[in-house]
């Protein structure tokens, strides 16, 4: 395949050759790296503009917490670039701060984390992992990555239009919602694009991973991967369209004037509101928790798959309890449709409600704990090798116990009036989401890299980036919790400065924000390994990390179409450390006697 | 424009029975059942936490909503008509009654863009209660929904309608799908007649 022609027209290319390959390298810079139909540049894409909005995310973090640390003191040079209607004189203004706050959720959310975990990994790993040649709908892949990109532009320039941008914060609740400047308007329409490319992007998943697996792959031997992409998207699908619905409504409440969200005689700035009245705040809340507390484990469901693809590899022995992680995957998935509204405790919905919704919320931590203790058992009698992803997996699952169990005391209504609101409540998840998913979006990272680019990352340079990081973002989260616990209430632009019950905890903002600027430093190592290893790092064989799911049978990186014979599974994901095979793995894809690691408590297949 | 052979594009996978589109089309409707559901539960949430909410579908045209019923109802049966075209491969009459269906849908349209028209001349806007602005914002949903649905039909009865020559059973695969996005369409207008238009229980209020 050396015949890259520069001069080939796409059109040209498209009808000349029938030949998949030839036509692969024909295609022009255009359709190649912006509209292509390959899963694996729609995966990167995906995963490249995630990583992208996920250090824009942080970077107004990072930009917040100095007004945390040192409310009101002018910030050196960065004052004068941001102007005046943001900046004056280089201190920000509560407005701007607010619109830091709404943007850094949303953007972490939205446009950071679930294209990098769904889009990026998604598209990349799973029809590799399923031993497909690609997606299921190619075409629609690829108008999912354009919906997310232009959903990605409408939520930056809302920053740059009059008022500036959204400041409601991420969740986005009216009657403040409604009476916001044009920002909010542009934060609707932004939704609206990233929730018709999720909505997209999970029917194809779905079909993808139904319809496409390969001979012999039963759902049975799906990589813990796939099933957890596959809760994901069903998740996706049932649950955004009840934001669609509410950011339809928020819409008609701002540009035509209706009042689904506001009530009757609302008074802003001492005059009454001249609406209809006859809304209600509350469906608001109802509609965006629907969708934003199984949101929750969309974050997080694609990281377990992951830790648990790394833990598996890395320990060299079979997953401990694969069928119960798949149940406990589906049970998660099922019942994240019924906890939403324990974000609403302190809306006075009653004793019975409240009751149902901390009832439903303890029973999901069951299979959340089941998961996890799987996971930690995986690690039992395993030879361990600590590679720079297995480094990334093994914090995961301290970091994401520590969100897990604080989210408990959040779950039950009567210490959540405590603890509503407060930094306790940011602490904890963001210990589920930053050291939990992130982690284990890095360890993705370090561990399929060889895949999409036949090398190696540097194992020295991916050291030097974890244990900053695991140091780090422990001083950033850690406190938080010790200031919530005190009382310390959240999206205060001076950080609580103003009340004296805080006063005793104000000095930790301090060891916050350095801890927050460090944390982006131990970035820069994952940044140089990130490029420079595309071109200098080690050569690594197409299966990188002796590993046995399919995706590693794959040349890598894996050209147009995947495979150069069509895969079948013989076996299931994680056949390492087999008796009386030679060598300590035993690929799914490889022909041979079908073997099955004894599962606790389960009859062996061949004798039930 | 992709290259890589995929399995199971036209014919069914034998162990789950359904082509990719199929499967498809039903996960896509799923989560439309819950837009559109995710609406009429702000419906009955808002109807039943304001006291004061009183009626709403006196204003509405229940004549001009029944036209419209059976206007979509046929177009409906049409749709069938134009997927049984496209499995026998007879072109004229795949046009006919996928140029019925679009031209129903524009009917559709047009009762409906009048009965916008008559709430704006008679100060009914959708800031004039919630009962109007549920009206305008379900109908207008699904008024898009038509649109797109008439969009898809136009193009499979006529500019992409060469591809029954190219590859019969895919295409007739493809009209089935957008039959049944437009039958799903149809269905929601079953479900917004009533709720909108017929129902009016609670006591009458005077304006």
């Amino acid at each position: 395949m050396t015949d890259v022609s520069t001069h080939a027209h796409p059109e040209t290319a498209a009808h000349a050759h029938g030949d998949a390959h030839l036509e692969h390298h024909q295609l022009g810079f255009w359709r190649h790296y912006v509209f292509s139909t390959d899963h694996k540049m729609i995966g990167i894409q995906y995963a490249f503009t995630g990583l992208l909005f996920l250090l824009f995310g942080f970077s107004l973090m990072m930009l917040m917490r100095w007004n945390l640390a040192f409310p009101g003191k002018a910030i050196p040079l960065l004052g004068k670039i941001l102007g005046d209607t943001r900046m004056p004189g280089g201190s920000m203004l509560p407005e701007f701060y607010n619109q830091l706050g709404a943007m850094h959720g949303t953007i972490m959310v939205f446009l950071g984390v679930v294209p990098l975990a769904v889009g990026g990994f998604g598209n990349f790993v799973v029809p590799l992992q399923i031993g497909a040649p690609d997606m299921a709908f190619p075409r629609l892949n690829m108008f999912s990555y354009h919906a997310y990109f232009w959903g990605g532009v409408v939520m930056l320039g809302s920053f740059f239009v009059p008022g500036g941008s959204a400041q409601g914060g991420w969740t986005s609740y009216p009657p403040l919602s409604d009476i916001l400047p044009t920002g909010q308007t542009l934060w609707i329409l932004g939704m609206l694009f990233l929730i018709t490319s999720s909505l997209l992007g999970a029917v194809n998943f779905i079909t993808t991973i139904i319809q496409l697996r390969a001979p012999g792959l039963t759902f049975w031997r799906l990589p813990f991967f796939v099933w957890a992409q596959f809760v994901t998207s069903f998740l996706l699908l049932l649950a955004f369209p009840a934001l669609q619905a509410a950011g339809i409504m928020q819409l008609m409440d701002r540009v035509a004037k209706t009042s689904f969200f506001l009530p009757q005689g609302l008074v802003v700035s001492g005059q009454v509101l001249k609406v209809s009245g006859g809304g209600s705040p509350l469906l608001w809340q109802h509609l965006f928790w629907f969708l934003a507390h199984p949101e929750v484990y969309v974050l997080i469901l694609p990281a377990m798959g992951i830790v648990a693809e790394v833990i598996a590899n890395n320990t060299r022995k079979p997953l401990w309890g694969y069928r119960p992680l798949v149940f406990s995957v589906l049970a998660i998935g099922a019942l994240s449709f019924v906890v939403w509204a324990h974000h609403m405790f302190m809306t006075g919905m009653g004793t019975v409600m409240s009751t149902f919704f901390q009832t439903t919320t303890m029973i999901i931590s069951i299979p959340s704990v089941i998961i996890l203790t799987c996971l930690i058992l995986s690690l039992w009698g395993g030879s361990i090798r600590f590679t720079p992803p297995m480094l990334f997996a093994l914090a995961f699952l301290p970091m994401f116990g520590i969100g897990g169990l604080t989210g408990l005391p959040l779950g039950l209504a009567s210490p959540d009036i405590h603890f509503h609101d407060t930094y306790y409540v940011i602490a904890h998840f963001h210990y589920v989401v930053a050291p939990g998913t992130l982690f284990a979006l890095f360890a993705g990272i370090y561990y399929w890299y060889p895949k999409a680019t036949g090398r190696y990352m540097s194992t020295r340079l991916g050291q030097l980036h974890f244990w900053p990081s695991l140091v780090f973002i422990n001083g950033v989260f850690m406190p938080m919790f010790i200031q919530g616990l005190a009382g310390m209430q959240r999206r205060l632009y001076d950080g609580g400065a103003s009340y004296t019950h805080t006063a005793h905890v104000l000095w930790l903002h301090k060891v916050i924000s350095f801890s927050a600027w460090g944390l982006g430093l131990s970035q820069i190592p994952f940044i140089i390994n990130f490029f420079w290893s595309k071109r200098h790092g080690a050569l690594a064989p197409a299966n990188a990390w002796d590993a046995t799911t399919i995706e590693w049978s794959a040349p890598s990186p894996p050209p147009h179409g995947n495979f150069e014979v069509q895969p079948v599974a013989y076996r299931g994901p994680y056949e390492y450390s087999v008796p009386d095979h030679p060598g300590d793995f035993f690929p799914q894809s490889e022909p041979g006697p079908e073997t099955v690691s004894p599962i606790p408590g389960t009859p062996h297949p061949a004798h039930a | 424009m992709s290259t890589a052979a995929i399995p199971y594009t036209v014919d069914a996978r034998p162990d789950t029975g359904l082509n990719n589109v199929k499967l498809g089309i039903w996960l896509f409707l799923s989560s439309e059942v819950m837009l559109f559901g995710s609406l009429f539960a702000g419906y009955i949430l808002l109807r039943t936490g304001n006291p004061a909410w009183g009626a709403g579908s006196e204003l509405l045209s229940i004549p001009l909503a029944t036209l419209n019923t059976i206007v979509l109802i046929t177009s409906s049966v049409t749709m069938v008509m134009s997927w049984v075209a496209a499995m026998e491969r007879n072109l004229k009459k795949l046009r006919l009654y996928m140029g019925a269906t679009v031209g129903l849908g524009a009917v559709f349209m047009v009762v409906k863009s009048f009965e916008y028209a008559a709430k704006f001349e008679h100060h009914h806007p959708p800031s004039y209660s919630t009962f109007m602005a549920c009206y305008f914002t379900f109908t207008g949903l699904h008024a898009l929904h038509v649109l797109a649905g008439m969009c898809v039909n136009f193009y499979f009865g006529f500019p992409g309608a060469k591809m029954m020559q190219t590859d019969p059973q895919q295409f007739a695969n493809r009209v089935e799908v957008a039959g049944l996005f437009w039958h799903f369409v149809d269905l929601v207008w079953i479900f917004l007649f009533p709720v909108l238009y017929l129902l009016n229980f609670g006591p009458p209020v005077s304006h």
